[in-house]
């Protein structure tokens, strides 16, 4: 497989008056994990939506692996192999944890005419969807309806499904939000273990999990991009500080 | 365990019962239950027809009664003209169906709640209307079909054929749905109804998976009017009303929405019923609406409770697991407000 990045030039969301996204001009580097921080309201899931397709954006290009797709519709994207892991947990309640893996991982064979026979007949898509479930940590609850898992195994069950669709770019919305501190770790090992197979745009709060996963870093703060650089050189930017991480951040 | 063993011998206890009723009504010589019992068999096809879309995909289509009349004007229409070969008929009947629910469907399916309702419920009087003004079809006072629908080694020419016809059909479709309810084209139909959002996320087109839906839908509600023309004889634009369609929601509604026998349930349900209620008083329904009411607010989902409760159970018995993980992380779901 090989990786691919994902550009953006200049782009532009408006909403009425608000500007959520504001001239925002990011690199993201094949097979890099980029983190982008920011506070609450900053516009980082605007991003990620204008970035999806969900949102269409005012201004400015967004390139995948150097092809233009902005006003391109979601289906395309995905197609080019760009996933995302959303903020607000967006599984199927109905559905078992394996059912709502297979879903994903059927994207590529799509379900024309797949009206006869059962999901779990089809042997390459369950076998994907086990390993996946088990690289996630939820082998123990993998034929369990959703609506009965922790919190926690929703959030890890919303990062399964989108490893699942066959990435090439990971989107990850605040995979770690809502997680109790272990959970969070095994989190960090899973993203660990993802980094280098795909090109990954996560957007955390989570500074240790930041720290200690991220090749370079965004700072993104009322829809502009104020740095881009490695951690060191982030830690120790002004703006950034005062920003975000507060003047305590180099006790 | 058991609940797997309740829902398998429940549908072919169904249909053994329902094979039963013509040797029954012979028996006791009143022929006039399987005419009744036809007539049953004929809209819980069209109810199960309507599951796919109401019951799966979550789209409430208030114009399915159209459908009916569409096969029922395709035998009448062909009738007239002399054309009473029921291969004919039966093929007009799906492909006009087809035709009309790939076009109703595309437009509808660009909106959703009670947008998609009032269009597809403008449609089917649009119909309605259509065939009110044909005059050279009967108008208003619909059209009488003189010719049974001949299918060369068979022909509908009695209220047992239409039985027997409208019970295989009804077993097949009821097989073909429990199929498709599990299989990948079903599952993302459903998904569509949880989260469309997500659905799209994934690159498949919800619009072409429910345009999909309902084009099969409509055909085999189709399949259900061309079996009603040849019970009743008779075509009218009162088969395609607006009542009509509600009807078909109310059978799916107490039946079971989403349920594979829901919809057979809820026919015979509704349909005894109402006989019977007729039977009692001219007012019938005055006691048939808060029968309704009642049924729809005591059980959840209608008789779909049948199901329903099979599923809590075994979502009760695997709870334990879930339960395993840190309770706190499950109680803050802190991270859901922006």
């Amino acid at each position: 497989m090989s990786l691919i990045g994902l550009s953006t030039q200049n782009l532009v969301k408006r909403f009425g008056g608000l500007r959520a996204t504001d001239g925002v001009s990011l690199e993201i580097r094949p097979g890099e994990l980029h983190a982008i921080i920011g506070p609450n309201g900053a516009g980082k899931t605007t991003l990620i939506n204008l970035l999806t397709g969900e949102l269409r954006s005012d201004e400015g290009g967004i390139k995948i692996g150097g092809e233009e797709v902005s006003g391109t519709p979601v289906q395309h994207r995905v197609g080019m192999g760009l996933l995302r892991s959303y903020q607000i947990t967006s599984i199927f309640d109905a559905f078992t944890v394996i059912e709502n893996v297979c879903l994903a991982a059927m994207r590529k064979r799509g379900v024309r005419w797949a009206v006869w026979k059962p999901m779990s007949a089809y042997a390459d898509v369950m076998e994907k969807a086990r390993a996946i479930i088990e690289q996630c940590h939820l082998g123990e609850v993998a034929d369990t309806v959703v609506s009965n898992l922790a919190y926690g195994q929703r959030r890890q069950l919303e990062v399964a499904m989108a490893l699942a669709a066959d990435p090439k770019i990971l989107l990850l919305d605040e995979p770690m939000a809502g997680m109790s501190a272990a959970e969070g770790a095994a989190a960090i090992e899973l993203l660990r273990s993802l980094k280098g197979r795909y090109t990954i745009l996560l957007i955390e709060h989570d500074m240790n999990a930041v720290f200690s996963l991220a090749d370079r870093i965004s700072v993104l703060v009322y829809g502009k991009i104020v740095a881009t650089g490695s951690i060191e050189e982030i830690r120790n930017h002004p703006e950034v500080r005062r920003a975000y991480l507060g003047d305590d951040a180099d006790a | 365990m058991n609940r797997v063993k309740l829902g398998a011998w429940l549908i072919p206890v169904l249909f053994l019962l329902l094979a039963c009723v013509p040797f029954v009504a012979q028996a006791i010589g009143e022929p006039f239950y399987i005419t009744f019992f036809a007539r049953v068999l004929v809209y819980a096809l069209a109810a199960c027809a309507l599951n796919l879309v109401l019951g799966f995909a979550g789209l409430v289509s208030f114009g399915h009664a159209m459908f009916i009349g569409l096969g029922c004007y395709a035998v009448g229409i062909l009738t007239y003209y002399g054309f009473s070969d029921g291969w004919l008929q039966l093929g007009v009947a799906v492909a006009v169906c087809a035709l009309v629910a790939l076009v109703v469907g595309s437009v509808c399916l660009r909106t959703s709640g009670i947008g998609f309702i009032m269009i597809t419920l403008a449609f089917a009087q649009m119909f309605y209307f259509l065939m009110v003004s044909m005059t050279t079809f009967g108008g208003d006072d619909g059209l009488n079909i003189n010719e049974p629908s001949n299918f060369g080694l068979f022909e509908l020419s009695g209220s047992s054929e239409v039985y027997w016809a409208a019970w295989v059909v009804l077993l097949a479709a009821t097989v073909f749905m429990a199929r498709l309810k599990k299989s990948p084209f079903g599952m993302v139909l459903r998904a569509t109804h949880i989260n469309p959002r997500r659905v799209n996320a994934f690159g498949y087109s919800v619009f072409r998976v429910q345009l999909a839906a309902y084009v099969i839908s409509g055909v085999l509600t189709g399949v259900a009017g061309v079996l009603l023309a040849n019970l009743t004889a008779f075509a009218s634009p009162s088969y395609m009303s607006w009542p009509v369609s509600g009807d078909l929601i109310v059978m799916l509604v107490i039946g079971g929405l989403g349920t594979i026998v829901g919809p057979i349930i809820g026919a015979v349900a509704f349909l005894v019923m109402e006989e019977f209620f007729k039977g009692l008083t001219q007012h019938w329904m005055l006691i048939m609406g808060p029968v309704i009411v009642v049924i729809a607010l005591l059980t959840r989902n209608g008789f779909g409770w049948l199901t329903r409760q099979r599923e809590a159970q075994s979502a009760q018995a695997k709870a334990p697991v879930a339960g395993e993980v840190p309770a706190k992380a499950a109680a803050v779901p802190a991270g859901e407000a922006q």
